[in-house]
C-alpha cells in the first residue's frame, strides 16, 4: 500500500470487537441490533449484512446479542484479552484458557 | 467488515446515522400511568398497572427485551418465604431480613409477603422456576413434588456471613432449613414480561430515555403529571402526560469509574443504568433517603470473565475451593455444608492472607468442580451460573473452549488480583423515600426496584414493581390529568438538545472521568468536611465550566451526555449528604476521619435529603419510621387479591 493511500485514524477503542461476526451464516436480520441494551451495534448500510459494531467500549459483555441469535454460529463471543479465564486439569496440571 | 474500523477502511468513509434525525420535534403520549425504566420493576410495574384496565406508557432506554440488571438473566428468586417448603413465617422472616441498620422494611415486607406470587405469575408468562424437565433429579433441595429447586441462600440465618454454629455436628440438617430462596432460570424472564406487556396493550416505547419530571404548573415539589424523554437513536423529543408515573431507572453504578472503556465491565449493571430516575426526582422535589451511603465494587471489577471476586469467585455456588495443591480452604462456598454464606468472615479473610503469606496455601485456588457429584456440578454450572444475569454467555464461552467441570479445576481469582481498588465505590443504598403506598414525597411519583432506597435483588425489584404497579393505578383511577406547563418543557428543551449545537468543547467520556475522579480523590477512602467541600467545588467547577462546553455528535451520545450530567448532579447529592452526617457508619460505609467514632447512637437515623426552592434541605427519618411491618403491610393492603386471576 503506498502512502497516500493510509488513513489517519485515531487510536482504535479497546476493547475493539467484544464479538466476531460469520457473514457466511449472519443473515444481517438485525436482531442483536435489538436486543443489545447499548446500541453496541447499528445495523449494516448494506441489507444481509452483519451490523457494524460502532460502540464497543460500552459493551458490558451481558451476551444476549449471542445467545438471542436465530441463527447459531452467526456470533462468536470475543472476550478481551484481560478476561480469558483459566482452568486445570486436575489430573494432568494442563492449564487451559478460553 | 463488522467494526466502524474496517468500515472506514473498506468504503472510504465512516458509515451514515442509521436512523431519522428528529431533535426538536415533539411527540405526545397521554396515557394513565407512565412508567420509566423497563427493567425487572418497570416491566412488572406496567403489567400490573395495566391489569387494572388503565393506559400504561412504559419508556425504556435500551430495548424491553433484554434491557436492565436482570434482562440477561438471574438465578435466585430470594426471600419468597410464602412458597409451599419454607420453614418459616413471612411476616417473622420479613423481620429478620429488615434486622440490619438502614434497610427498607416496607420492600422487604412486600418482597417477603408477595414474591411467591408474583413468581407464580412469572411461571404464567412464560418463566420457568420449576425443573420441569428433570434435569436434576437428585439434586439436593429439589422437591419431587413441586419440581421446585431450594437454594441453600439464607438456610439457617438471614446472613451472607457463616452462621456461627458452621461445622459443628449436625449443622443445618434439611429438615431444619429455612427453605426461603428458589432457583430459577431467570433468563426465561425478560422476554416473556415484554410479551405480557404488549399482550396487556401496554405502550413500549424503547429507546427513549426520561430526562426529567413534569410537575402542576411546573412547580418544584408539586403534584408529578408526567414526563420528558429522548429517543436516543432519533433525537425526538417526547412528552408523557400521566395521572401516576412510577421511577424503575436503577442507580448510577459508574459514578467512581473512571476509565469508560471499563463501565460495563466493571459493576453489575450495564452503562445504561445511570440513576435517571434520581435526579429527575430530585429536581422535582422528592426526599431522598441514604445518598451519603456507599459501598467497594467487590463484584466483576474489571474482569468479566468470572462471576464475584467476593466470597467464592469462579466457583461460588456449592463448590468446594481448593489451593494449588489440592487443599481445602476455609472460604465458604455458598453452599448446603455452609448453608449458603457467600462472604468470609474477617478473620477467615485475615487466616487465609496470612497463610498464603506463610507458604500454607499455595496461590492460585480453585474451584474443585470435579469433586462433586455429577447432579450438583450440572446444577451449579449450567442452572446457577449458567442463568445468573450476564454468565450464560461465560458458561457457553468456557463449554466451547472445552472446560469440562468433571475433569477441570476452575480457576479462582480471589487474592490473586488483591482487593478491589478502595476508592472504586459505587453509590450503596441512596435512592427515593417511599411510604406504603411506594409513593414517594411527591404526588403521582411512585417508585419500584432499586430507585428507592436500600433496595434489595432481581425479586425484590419485580414484587416491588408488581405493587407499585397496582398502587399507582389506584391513585390514577381517582385523579384527572394535570395542566403540563409549556415553560417547563422549553426549559428542559434548552437544557438537553444544547450539546448537539456544539461540534466541539468536551465529550461526554471526559466529563465522566472528570466527575469519577472528583469522586475517586474527595468521597472514598478518607473522608473529612475539608475533603467533601473540596469535591463538592471540584463538581461545582466542573458543572460551570465543563458542562456548558459539552457536545454530542449523535442521539446516542447525546443520551450518554445527558446521563453523565445526570451523575454529576448524583454527585453532588453524595457530597451534601456526606457534609450532613456528621458521624461514621460501618453500615453506611462512611468512615469519616474527623469524626471517627463509629455509629454513635444519636446518629442512628435516617439523613434525607430534598430540594425546596432550588436549595438543598436536610432531614432525618428514624430508623424503622415505617413502623409495624405485619400491621402496616395489612392495613394498607386489606383488598390484596394474591395471585393475578384475571387474563
Amino acid at each position: 500500500m503506498s502512502q497516500k493511500e493510509l488513513m489517519a485514524i485515531p487510536n482504535v477503542t479497546t476493547p475493539n470487537q467484544p464479538v466476531l461476526f460469520d457473514p457466511e451464516i449472519c443473515n444481517g436480520c438485525n436482531h442483536c441490533v435489538e436486543v443489545c441494551q447499548i446500541d453496541v451495534y447499528i445495523p449494516n448500510p448494506e441489507k444481509g449484512k452483519p451490523p457494524i459494531i460502532l460502540h464497543p467500549d460500552e459493551c458490558w459483555y451481558c451476551g444476549c446479542c449471542v445467545n438471542d441469535c436465530p441463527r447459531p454460529g452467526a456470533i462468536k463471543f470475543n472476550w478481551p484479552l484481560q478476561s480469558r479465564g483459566y482452568w486445570k486439569n486436575k489430573e494432568t496440571g494442563e492449564i487451559g484458557q478460553v | 467488515m463488522t467494526t466502524w474500523h474496517d468500515y472506514l477502511k473498506e468504503e472510504g468513509q465512516p458509515p451514515s446515522w442509521p436512523y431519522p434525525v428528529r431533535y426538536g420535534e415533539e411527540q405526545e403520549i397521554e396515557v394513565d400511568i407512565l412508567v420509566v425504566g423497563g427493567g425487572i420493576a418497570g416491566c412488572w410495574a406496567a403489567i400490573s398497572a395495566a391489569r387494572h384496565g388503565l393506559k400504561v406508557a412504559l419508556v425504556e432506554k435500551g430495548d424491553t427485551i433484554r434491557s436492565g440488571a436482570g434482562g440477561p438473566g438471574c438465578d435466585h428468586w430470594c426471600c419468597v418465604p410464602a412458597n409451599p417448603h419454607s420453614r418459616v413465617n413471612p411476616d417473622d422472616w420479613a423481620l429478620h431480613m429488615a434486622d440490619r441498620p438502614y434497610p427498607n422494611g416496607i420492600g422487604i415486607q412486600i418482597q417477603c409477603r408477595e414474591d411467591y406470587d408474583t413468581l407464580l405469575e412469572m411461571e404464567r408468562m412464560g418463566g420457568k422456576i420449576r425443573d420441569t424437565d428433570d434435569d436434576y433429579l437428585g439434586a439436593e433441595g429439589r422437591y419431587d413434588d413441586t419440581k421446585l429447586m431450594i437454594s441453600p441462600r439464607y438456610g439457617t440465618i438471614h446472613s451472607y456471613l457463616p452462621d456461627p454454629d458452621m461445622g459443628k455436628p449436625g449443622f443445618n440438617p434439611p429438615e431444619e432449613r429455612n427453605n426461603v430462596v428458589i432457583r430459577v432460570w431467570g433468563s426465561t424472564f425478560k422476554p416473556a414480561l415484554k410479551r405480557e406487556c404488549k399482550r396487556l396493550g401496554v405502550q413500549i416505547f424503547d429507546r427513549v430515555m426520561g430526562t426529567s419530571l413534569l410537575t402542576e404548573k411546573g412547580v418544584q415539589g408539586g403534584r408529578v403529571i408526567g414526563a420528558t424523554g429522548l429517543n436516543n437513536r432519533t433525537g425526538e423529543f417526547m412528552i408523557f402526560k400521566s395521572k401516576a408515573t412510577i421511577l424503575s431507572t436503577a442507580g448510577g453504578g459508574s459514578l467512581w469509574m473512571m476509565n469508560s472503556e471499563l463501565c460495563g465491565m466493571s459493576s453489575m449493571m450495564s452503562r445504561t443504568s445511570s440513576g435517571d430516575g434520581h435526579i429527575m426526582a430530585w429536581k422535582a422535589g422528592a426526599e431522598l433517603v441514604n445518598m451519603e451511603a456507599t459501598g467497594i465494587i467487590g463484584i466483576a471489577t474489571g474482569m468479566k470473565h468470572k462471576w464475584y471476586s467476593g466470597g467464592g469467585d469462579a466457583s461460588y455456588e456449592n463448590v468446594p475451593l481448593v489451593d494449588a495443591n489440592g487443599k481445602r480452604l476455609p472460604l465458604p462456598i455458598q453452599g448446603w455444608e455452609d448453608a449458603g454464606a457467600m462472604v468470609p468472615t474477617p478473620e477467615t479473610q485475615a487466616k487465609i492472607r496470612e497463610g498464603i503469606l506463610k507458604g500454607e496455601y499455595e496461590l492460585p485456588f480453585y474451584g474443585n468442580f470435579p469433586a462433586m457429584s455429577d447432579v450438583e456440578r450440572r446444577a451449579t454450572w449450567n442452572l446457577m451460573l449458567g442463568e445468573e444475569s450476564t454468565t450464560k454467555i461465560i458458561i457457553d464461552t468456557f463449554n466451547q473452549a472445552g472446560y469440562d467441570g468433571s475433569r477441570d479445576l476452575l480457576q479462582s481469582y480471589k487474592f490473586l488480583e488483591g482487593e478491589s481498588m478502595p476508592q472504586w465505590r459505587q453509590p450503596g443504598m441512596g435512592g427515593l423515600l417511599v411510604d406504603w403506598n411506594l409513593k414517594s414525597s411527591l404526588d403521582g411519583l411512585y417508585v419500584a426496584g432499586m430507585t428507592m432506597f436500600s433496595s434489595e435483588d432481581h425479586s425484590y425489584c419485580a414484587a416491588t414493581g408488581r405493587y407499585a404497579g397496582r398502587k399507582a393505578a389506584a391513585y390514577a383511577g381517582e385523579i384527572n390529568h394535570g395542566k403540563v406547563s409549556r415553560d417547563q418543557i422549553e426549559k428542559e428543551k434548552a437544557r438537553i438538545y444544547a450539546p448537539v449545537k456544539r461540534n466541539h468543547g468536551i465529550e461526554w467520556k471526559e466529563l465522566h472521568a472528570g466527575i469519577a475522579r472528583a469522586m475517586q480523590y474527595y468521597a472514598s477512602e478518607f473522608r473529612t468536611e475539608r475533603l467533601f467541600k473540596m469535591g463538592l467545588g471540584a463538581l461545582e467547577k466542573i458543572e460551570k465550566e465543563s458542562v456548558p462546553m459539552l457536545y454530542a455528535l449523535d442521539p446516542h451520545k447525546l443520551m450518554r451526555t445527558l446521563e453523565d450530567i445526570h451523575m454529576l448532579e448524583h454527585a453532588k447529592i453524595i457530597l451534601q449528604a456526606s457534609l450532613a452526617r456528621k458521624a461514621s457508619s460501618m453500615p453506611l460505609g462512611f468512615q469519616r476521619i474527623d469524626y471517627p467514632e463509629m455509629d454513635p447512637p444519636e446518629w442512628s437515623k435516617f439523613s434525607t435529603i430534598k430540594l425546596e426552592n432550588n436549595e438543598s434541605k436536610i432531614g432525618h427519618k428514624p430508623q424503622e419510621f415505617w413502623g409495624n411491618m405485619k400491621e402496616e403491610y395489612e392495613k394498607n393492603n386489606s383488598d390484596y387479591e394474591g395471585v393475578y386471576k384475571g387474563e
